[in-house]
């Protein structure tokens, strides 16, 4: 719009003469970011499902019979590291460095599997034992709030495999930095539903 | 910073690539920082919790205090958070959040709670319903 098409006379301009160029996926950084936060709202509701309903064992096995604290602070440890590694990937994708970039994904990819399979053999566990989602409401609440972080941490390894075929493909180019960065907030931001996870379900279930 | 420059006029800066618009990645110290700070924070509520040392309710407290902090942490190590990046927005976001997050939980508890204590069968019903 150039400023001869408007009227100096006309008092009704509602917009500016030039907007304001925007790069392409400039705003995908505030759109993932306000996606987060509605994650985290889904996140705030199982815990308070898990919050209301975590004390009714239904008779059946509470969590001192159930956790291995041992075994969660391993899980714990795959998913910190996890957390680092891919921050290194961030430090060389910023230097350009495409080999080393994918090397450390490749590592954040294999503790995020670490994560998972342990937590697959917990579940396994508690199942075989008698303790599945049917058995009380704890348990029921329990297998959806840990279910629905390990869903996530599922999802992000795909996110995470599909991004290293990209970059291999393409390259460090700036769509796929963008994606990178996405995927990196994605990551982070489960470590810290896990941070609630092992504090309120495990350990606080521990000294309930 | 050139990350702090764009924060204001982001469409000043045409040539420079998306990874700096609004977004610092941190260096290799900040993220060492952010996971020693982790570690001990992960390590002291489990350390805690596994050999109780402590009386109940004091391992519930510091375990939950040490969660915050750790969530903060993350959020400042990792996440970047600030109150500049994209104009302040995400803080906005993050804050509108957590307020909702705070609502819903402790309206959930309290209310629950209340529900729970309030309208516990007697005995007698119990031996009804297992029945």
């Amino acid at each position: 719009m150039s400023a001869t098409a408007i009227k100096i006379d006309d008092p009704n301009v509602f917009h500016l003469e030039e907007e304001p160029h925007h790069e392409e996926g400039s705003s995908t950084m505030l759109g993932f970011w306000l996606y987060l936060m509605s994650d985290c709202l889904i996140f705030a509701m199982l815990f308070a499902v898990f919050g209301v309903v975590g004390g009714n064992y239904a008779a059946g096995p509470g969590p001192k019979e159930l956790f291995d604290l041992e075994l969660v602070a391993v899980n714990t440890a795959m998913l910190l590291f996890s957390s680092i590694t891919y921050g290194f990937a961030m430090l060389a994708m910023d230097k350009n460095k495409t080999r080393q970039t994918l090397i450390w994904l490749a590592v954040t990819g294999l503790f995020g599997l670490a994560f998972l399979g342990i937590e697959l053999y917990e579940f396994a566990h508690l199942i075989h034992e008698g303790a599945t989602p049917q058995r009380s409401a704890f348990l029921s609440a329990f297998f959806t709030l840990v279910g629905t972080h390990g869903l996530h941490v599922t999802f992000g390894i795909i996110w995470l495999v599909t991004l290293m075929v990209q970059v291999s493909w393409k390259g460090l180019i700036p769509a796929n930095k963008r994606r990178l960065m996405c995927l990196s907030m994605f990551w982070h931001f489960l470590d810290v539903i896990w941070i609630g996870v092992f504090t309120f379900v495990y350990l606080l279930g521990m000294v309930r | 910073m050139s990350a702090d420059k764009n924060d204001h006029s982001p469409e000043s800066h045409d040539t420079d690539h998306l990874g700096h618009e609004g977004h610092n990645h941190g260096s290799f110290k900040s993220y060492l920082i952010g996971f020693v700070l982790s570690v001990i924070l992960t390590a002291i509520p489990f350390w805690l919790v596994m050999t109780g040392v402590l009386p109940t309710q004091a391992t519930a407290l510091i375990v939950m205090a040490f969660a915050v902090v750790q969530i903060v942490v993350h959020m400042i190590y990792f996440l970047h958070m600030n109150s500049k990046s994209e104009g302040g927005w995400t803080m906005l976001a993050l804050i509108f959040t957590i307020i909702v997050v705070v609502i819903a939980l402790s309206g959930s508890l309290w209310v629950m709670y209340h529900l729970n204590t309030n309208m516990m069968p007697s005995t007698h019903d119990m031996s009804q319903m297992s029945s």
